[in-house]
């Protein structure tokens, strides 16, 4: 028999190992599948690392994936610290996407334009986010529930949108008019997609690592997770810092969506989020709520879906193994966690 | 002649009624069961498309229906024994484990669909469910035809509401399902195993689920589609909630969903105006939200939900 028992202390090592593990346990299981599709399972593997991560144009192209989920990944982080459950990062990047694209089509000098955008887009995924958190402290309705329908709510609203007065009209596409030219974020690189806001993700990790470390707020937002009664206790208004996280985390999912239209779309259309909000999910699980850490995990789930598509092209494996590399980690990651609390002991069938 | 239209256009509307809260219905049983146990199932969306999937596959490559039916409930106990696993047997947080089971499942749905089918222009399509007209029943004017020319799964929809509330108010069984869901540690000492009964209600909740999946893609589209689930699970969750955990209010939760999606595909149809259709499809998630915001106050939920429960620690 087996059974866990609580640990008294966890290694460091074994906090930084444990993502690469469950990683590595999801490359396994998910080889099971490749095989199924009758591709070797070392040369897909390949395939998908050499395509992401193997020459300097890969490796920007898979940053241009990271950025989107480096911000929902910091969304989910802050927000899940807190215990509020936002699981609509996904109707949260939608809404900032929309919002900065509406900024975004009127003339103005570049460098403004892009600020008001990034203004617009916080705001309207910060607006998004409130209303689980308000429902929550206001009617006590599950934020996981609500925040969950409020993606398909905003999703509808996207393409009443696109379909109808954002219509293009001269070719009758579902997309919305294009951004003005001087709001396009610039390109870091020449002959690279590599724009503006992937540094900006970049640069916002740590911001909020040291928001959620060494501010005040973050103090709130990480004793309101732990142990809302303490907090109360604490004289800390536990309803008031619920709000200010779904703001935050809303704003850094709408961020999300504004990255989409100025650095890569350059307008909103139906698929401009292959679900980079539900992707912030795992991310930030990975990254085991740490702010730092979901830069590597964006990067990781990043490649692994820049890698598969071209995997796909080699070897006929379906590109829908990506998303299931997405679940398995996650899962994967959680039994793993496990292990920082609880240890596994033997112990002997006479005991 | 304007009355026989009338009369046609009430039938079709209550058969669309009862149509759309079919699968409604199955997966709001299948969550309530598991959510009584004190489990949240938060992979019902992921885990209705993967049996959707699995049972037309099987359908598509036997000509089965039945066999169809059959893989698509297995699949969902199979589904259902996972989640368990992680959130039951090791005690992991429900809300990230369902998430993390519904972006597998759809993951593995969609990877093994285009394995199977490949890429085609035309999704391939089976000849689903026929309406089984129930003899004598089906001549009652209105209710008649509306009800009892349904497919054979409906008529499985409306017999689980009684079925799921006898056993859930009356067999020992049913009792252990709600002991766990409320107190577990009394129903650990009355000799009730938590982790087996918590593990057999999420199992018969992913086999609810599993016929969800199986009425949309068998009896609904008669094709596997990738929007052919699209938010019906979250609904579902919700459903629950409005439903206060109460087969009999869930499955009226889910009539009363299905009355708002139904009239929202009339209003649609009937082209109301400039109204945008989107403006109609979002209808159904912003009326369960507000149901949730007046409901909630005195919604009281299993006290032992999303609670792991470990022996040893007391």
């Amino acid at each position: 028999m087996f059974r866990l028992e609580v640990r008294t202390s966890t290694p460091t090592w074994f906090n930084l190992a444990l993502p690469l593990v469950a990683i590595a346990a999801t490359l396994v299981l998910c080889s099971g599948l490749i095989a199924l599709a009758g591709a070797g399972v070392l040369e897909s593997y390949g395939v998908m690392f050499t395509a992401s991560l193997g020459d300097s144009y890969a490796i920007t192209e898979t940053l241009v994936r990271a950025a989107p989920m480096i911000f929902t990944g910091l969304a989910v982080a802050v927000a899940f610290r807190a215990k509020f459950w936002n699981i609509g990062a996904e109707g949260q990047l939608l809404a900032g996407a929309v919002a900065s694209c509406f900024v975004g089509a009127i003339p103005m000098p570049g460098p403004l334009a892009m600020l008001l955008m990034a203004v617009a887009g916080a705001a309207a995924g910060a607006v998004v986010a409130l209303v689980p958190a308000t429902l929550r402290v206001k009617f006590k309705v599950d934020d996981v529930v609500s925040s969950l329908l409020l993606n398909s709510v905003i999703y509808y609203a996207l393409m009443a949108l696109i379909e109808g007065p954002w219509k293009d009209s001269f070719s009758g596409y579902p997309i919305s008019p294009p951004i003005e030219d001087s709001a396009n974020f610039p390109v870091l690189i020449e002959g690279t997609r590599l724009h503006l806001g992937v540094i900006v993700a970049l640069i916002a990790a740590p911001l909020i690592w040291f928001l959620i470390a060494r501010t005040t707020l973050g103090f709130r937002i990480r004793v309101t997770g732990e142990n809302p009664e303490a907090a109360r206790y604490g004289g800390i208004h536990v309803e008031r810092v619920l709000l200010s996280t779904a703001l935050l985390s809303g704003a850094l999912a709408g961020l999300a969506g504004v990255g989409e239209v100025g650095g890569v779309h350059f307008q909103v259309m139906s698929d401009i989020s292959p679900g980079y909000g539900y992707s912030g999910i795992v991310v930030a699980m990975l990254a085991r709520l740490n702010p730092l850490g979901v830069v590597p995990a964006a990067i990781f789930l990043a490649a692994v879906m820049t890698g598969a598509e071209a995997m796909s092209r080699a070897t006929g494996v379906p590109a829908f193994l990506s998303d299931v590399i997405q679940g398995t980690a996650l899962l994967a990651m959680l039994v793993a966690l496990l292990f920082t609390a609880y240890r596994i002991r033997r112990v002997g069938a006479a005991s | 002649m304007s009355v026989v239209f009338e009369q046609i256009f009430q039938v079709g509307f209550l058969a669309a009624i009862i149509r759309i809260a079919t699968p409604l219905a199955f997966a709001t049983l299948g969550e309530m069961f598991s959510e009584r146990a004190g489990v949240l199932n938060l992979g019902i969306e992921g885990i209705m498309l993967l049996c959707a999937m699995t049972g037309f596959t099987a359908t598509s490559l036997s000509g089965s229906l039945w066999l169809g039916v059959l893989v698509a409930v297995l699949t969902g106990m199979l589904m259902g024994a996972l989640h368990a696993l992680f959130t039951v047997a090791l005690g992991l947080s429900q809300h990230v484990c369902g998430i993390g089971v519904t972006l597998f499942s759809s993951g593995l749905a969609y990877f093994l669909y285009r394995l199977i089918f490949g890429q085609q222009s035309v999704p391939p399509s089976i000849k689903g469910f026929q309406t089984l007209p129930i003899p004598v029943l089906s001549d009652i004017p209105v209710l008649g035809p509306a009800v009892f020319n349904q497919f054979a799964l409906v008529y499985m929809a409306i017999l689980a509401i009684p079925l799921a509330a006898f056993v859930l108010y009356r067999t020992p069984w049913g009792l252990s399902v709600r002991m766990v869901g409320e107190n577990p540690r009394a129903a650990d000492s009355a000799g009730v195993s938590v982790i087996a009964t918590r593990f057999q209600a999420v199992i018969l909740g992913g086999a609810l689920m599993g016929l969800a999946g199986a009425f949309l893609s068998m009896a609904q589209f008669n094709a596997f589609t990738f929007g052919v689930v699209s938010g019906r699970g979250w609904v579902a969750i919700a459903l629950v909630v409005f439903g206060r955990w109460d087969p009999w209010r869930s499955a009226g939760a889910a009539l009363l969903f299905a009355f708002v999606d139904a009239l929202q595909l009339r209003m649609q149809a009937s082209g109301l105006g400039h109204i945008p259709y989107e403006a109609f499809l979002m209808l159904p998630f912003i009326f369960t939200i507000v149901a949730m915001a007046v409901m909630s106050r005195n919604a009281v939920a299993p006290s032992a939900l999303l609670k792991p429960f470990r022996r040893e620690e007391r």
